[in-house]
């Protein structure tokens, strides 16, 4: 019979007080006459699936009843649920960019040892600098702790690839034959690089990127062999990575070997090597630094103070990416604090309400254990709901943070959804509506508190208190988000105002980059027939070519030196080359003399036209024109633009002539094509194409942009930055606004008797709505007290992310803490006046 | 509750309604009756009768009563269950749609009697 109880067990406990005796009863009626065999195994298979049965009954009948009080009050389940898939939603996605960014293993086996080599230079205070050619295979054959070692050049090379379909620009990465060696990745098809491909002078291959390969070829199958024209030069292609291989950017298309071995003063490449599997990194720093001691003393020249730096490949970027994405993280994770606060209260409002239904239906004999299975039900349906809604969420959020992701960085750019996490959030999220749904309820029936009958107008103390902290806490948090949105916001405004010294609206500009090897004459022709053929094109007002545009290169920056003139610094310019017509172009205004012309050539005497700065610096209060820099004869002044983007300050500008490119320079010869037009600029694109497959139809065409999306791309990084926090902020505001005016409602309902005999005996009504004003607000000023100094540790942690902002900025605090503070005023409105208005005859009646 | 919504019966319930119909039972009386109008064909175990009575109770079918039977025929640990005017109700209306579906097989040959 022992047995037969301990089956028994298998039902809900208030379904055991009901029959459990009966049952056993007729259980050992049945065993007086039966086989005890087939009554056992009988009696097994009947209790298992009857008491299964029970509690699908239960569950039935529970989520029938779950639906009829969310209809009863939809407001409830909505604000619920939309407080979970708020919270759950921005937390996933946020921890999916940590996660992707950060904390993920790098795509290649054993990526714990990969390490990134760099050579460092306290001679000249710089702390970390790319290394020689020379010093890396120094390195390479020195060292006793790398597995293997490979490098790359640190910036990826625009190659122009011809000679299959258009011709298209691809950004080409140059390394050494052993890199991919070192990151264990092989080619999907064809053979990887080899010691021979990288020597001096033997043939040239090349190695595509997945994607390439196929859009050139239609399938990637069939590029392996064949041979393309990259800046013009014949490469056999040798391999196809496979899909998704990015190494060291995220856009790299194609790879070629290094083959330049010598200069041990071009510091251009970055190295990374592979720790052998027995070598900590401390030791293998130990062996660097022997090495770099040995190099110094063999070239005291170049290597003098050269030492050798390590650090894991993993995470390796700049503190500002990384900062960023923490900041993300942590705006999330105030987030979904935030909303399992305004969850808890919320459920922990309604528990209180239903504490009087619950202690009805104990006192009438409800069976406690099935009341909690209620709410237990409850609390699971809105959190299965609100989960649901939140995982549409992350999904739709999360590739949307893939701006986020920083570009040199050898992963993809768009995170995916990680279900680690949502399961993570989820259990948070379960767990708060289970808590605060049941816990409360489950306290009221645990006593047999009958009191809840009699007690309509107590309001308890220390719930009441609990419920002030939960409010305090959001109101905390969303002045923290606040004030971290506005600093960026601020600073936002600030650069969006600086003016760059052009008018950006109606401009179209591409990129024509000639080969080098292009011989001057062939150079001109180019420029001439595309420059004429565009001029022609209806709504064009004016076109012309430069070096580069403003805002796409900070190189190119020359000494500038007048004869007899002895200053007391060097003076540099961003020097480019321009076709005639490009400060019309641009708008850049003319203030002195005349724009270069097609006369000025190789059989003229060289000119230049000049900033306003660097006229005022050489020559202050003179007539510039006329004079001579070491470029030339200055023939013009114009006003200054900002090359160096709009948040940093740029040098004065040298604008020298298409056709006097000196020898050697043909790398800065004019490659940016800019068109005034009066229509839609973005229409000419195609036309303009034509245009330059006519001059040339292996020249590529690449960059086809609006100047207005070059400017706006200056603070795109600041914009995506201040899109999210603003979102968290938002969606921490509504979500505190929620929380107060659930928190002040609640009052008023279970203090609704007692308001009426106030207003019975003669309280004013005035005096109604003040109250519950000023508790509202006490809220607001506590929150706000409490949120002040949180936001300051939060914003300091933040300084690198708001360059020029400080953290104490008092203006963005006072804004925060009054939008904070017209947030619970405005929140509480309603459920004051609610409590001004009730009707004291009425609510004494039903009392 | 209506009484369409419940047609048709479990069998079981409609046992355990038979069973009820002429006077109140007790669980383990129950199980007997509906043993001895089946020929022991129906031996209904503890867990299906109860879990059966529980959601009958909640359907409104049945009632526990408190009339007892005198205390030498009497078990305290048992209870005793009566029918109510809606189990009357519901019992009656599953009969005539029985008593319908033997008529259509009567009428299609699948069952003796006349058509």
């Amino acid at each position: 019979m022992r047995l037969y109880r301990l089956l028994l067990r298998l039902y809900p406990a208030w379904f055991r007080v009901e029959y459990e005796e009966e049952m056993c009863a007729v259980f050992a009626a049945r065993r007086a006459q039966e086989n005890p065999i087939t009554l056992w195994c009988g009696s097994i298979v009947e209790i298992l699936s009857n008491a299964l049965g029970v509690h699908a009954d239960v569950l039935r009948q529970d989520l029938r009843w779950t639906v009829r009080t969310m209809r009863e009050s939809p407001g409830f389940a909505l604000t619920a649920v939309s407080v979970i898939a708020l919270g759950l939603g921005a937390t996933t996605a946020a921890f999916t960019l940590l996660d992707h960014v950060l904390l993920r293993p790098l795509p290649f086996s054993h990526p714990e040892q990969l390490v990134t080599l760099y050579q460092t230079d306290f001679s000249n205070r710089n702390p970390r600098t790319g290394a020689t050619p020379p010093n890396f295979l120094d390195w390479r054959t020195m060292n006793q702790s790398f597995s293997s070692l490979g490098a790359y050049v640190g910036i990826l090379t625009p190659m122009n690839l011809s000679g299959q379909g258009d011709p298209v620009r691809l950004d080409a990465a140059t390394l050494s034959f052993d890199v991919f060696r070192t990151l264990d990745v092989r080619p999907a098809l064809g053979r990887s690089f080899t010691a021979e491909d990288d020597r001096p002078g033997a043939a040239n291959v090349v190695i595509l990127g997945n994607n390439v390969a196929t859009s050139l070829f239609d399938r990637a199958g069939n590029a392996v062999g064949r041979t393309v024209r990259l800046d013009t030069r014949p490469y056999t292609i040798i391999g196809v990575m496979p899909p998704g291989f990015a190494f060291p950017w995220r856009d790299t298309a194609l790879w070629i070997p290094l083959k330049t071995w010598d200069n041990r003063s071009n510091r251009m490449l970055v190295v990374l090597g592979r720790l052998r599997p027995d070598v900590p990194l401390p030791q293998a720093r130990a062996d660097l630094n022997r090495i770099a001691k040995q190099l110094e003393r063999a070239y005291p020249r170049e290597n003098a103070g050269v030492g050798i730096g390590a650090v894991e490949m993993q995470g390796d970027m700049s503190p500002q990416s990384r900062m960023l994405v923490v900041a993300v993280f942590g705006a999330a994770f105030c987030l979904l604090l935030i909303a399992c606060t305004n969850l808890a209260n919320l459920l922990f409002a309604r528990a209180m309400v239903r504490k009087q239904e619950i202690a009805v239906r104990i006192a009438i004999g409800a069976a406690r254990e099935r009341l909690l299975r209620q709410l237990f039900t409850e609390s699971l349906v809105l959190a299965i709901a609100g989960g649901a809604l939140g995982l549409l969420l992350a999904v739709v959020a999360t590739p949307s943070l893939g701006i986020l992701v920083p570009g040199a960085l050898p992963i993809g750019a768009t995170p995916e959804v990680d279900w680690r996490v949502f399961a993570f959030v989820a259990v948070l999220t379960l767990g708060t509506s289970i808590a605060f749904g049941v816990g409360p309820a489950f306290r009221s029936s645990s006593v047999a508190d009958l009191n809840a009958l009699r007690t309509r107008f107590a309001s308890g103390g220390r719930t009441d208190r609990l419920r002030a902290a939960l409010v305090l806490a959001e109101v905390a948090g969303t002045v923290t988000l606040l004030v971290g949105a506005g600093p960026l916001m601020k600073e936002m405004w600030r650069v969006e105002d600086v003016d760059p010294g052009f008018r950006a609206g109606g401009v179209l500009t591409l990129r024509t980059a000639l080969p080098i090897a292009m011989p001057a004459d062939q150079r001109h022709e180019f420029y001439s027939r595309v420059l004429t053929g565009v001029q022609a094109l209806p709504g064009v007002i004016s076109t012309a070519y430069i070096s580069f545009l403003p805002m796409t290169a900070t190189f190119g920056n020359f000494v500038v030196t007048v004869p007899g003139m002895t200053m007391a610094e060097e003076t540099r310019a961003h020097t480019r080359f321009v076709t005639p017509g490009y400060f019309t172009a641009l708008g850049i205004p003319l203030l002195r003399g005349r724009d270069v012309s097609g006369l000025d050539n190789t059989k003229t005497p060289p000119v230049a036209i000049i900033s306003q700065s660097l006229a005022q610096r050489f020559w202050p209060g003179q007539d510039p024109i006329g004079r001579q820099i070491n470029h030339g004869t200055v023939v013009g002044v114009v006003g200054d633009v900002s090359v160096r983007g709009l948040e940093t300050a740029s040098l004065p500008q040298v604008y020298l002539s298409w056709d006097q490119v000196p020898p050697g320079m043909a790398f800065y010869a004019p490659k940016d094509l800019v068109i005034r037009v009066s229509g839609d600029p973005m229409a000419l694109a195609p036309a303009v194409r034509q245009i330059i497959h006519a001059a040339n139809p292996e020249q590529a065409v690449s960059d086809v942009q609006l100047l207005e999306e070059i400017v706006s791309s200056q603070t795109a990084s600041r914009r995506a930055q201040l899109n999210v926090l603003s979102a968290f902020a938002t969606v921490a505001f509504l979500l505190a606004v929620v929380g107060i005016h659930g928190l002040l409602s609640f009052a008023v309902s279970s203090r609704t008797p007692e308001i009426g005999v106030r207003i019975a005996l003669g309280a004013r009504r005035g005096e109604i709505l003040g109250m519950f004003l000023r508790q509202g607000l006490a809220l607001g000023v506590a929150g706000v007290a409490i949120a002040v100094p949180l936001a300051y540790l939060a914003a300091q942690a933040l300084t690198s992310l708001l360059f020029g902002v400080q953290p104490g900025d008092p203006l963005v605090y006072a804004a925060a803490a009054l939008l904070a503070l017209a947030m619970t005023a405005a929140s509480s409105l309603r459920p004051a006046f609610r409590a001004a208005s009730i009707d004291p005859a009425i609510t004494i009646r039903i009392e | 509750m209506n009484v369409l919504a419940l047609l048709p019966l479990p069998p079981v319930t409609f046992h355990i309604l038979l069973a009820l119909a002429d006077q109140d039972r007790h669980g383990y009386a129950i199980i007997q009756d509906v043993e001895a109008r089946t020929g022991g064909e129906l031996k209904l175990s503890a867990g299906t009768l109860y879990r059966s009575i529980q959601r009958m109770l909640e359907q409104g079918l049945l009632l526990e009563t408190r009339d007892r039977p005198a205390p030498e025929e009497d078990d305290e640990r048992r209870r005793y269950y009566r029918i109510t005017k809606f189990g009357v109700e519901v019992a009656r209306a599953e009969a005539r749609r029985l008593s319908q579906l033997v008529k259509f097989a009567r009428e299609s040959g699948f069952a003796p009697g006349r058509a």
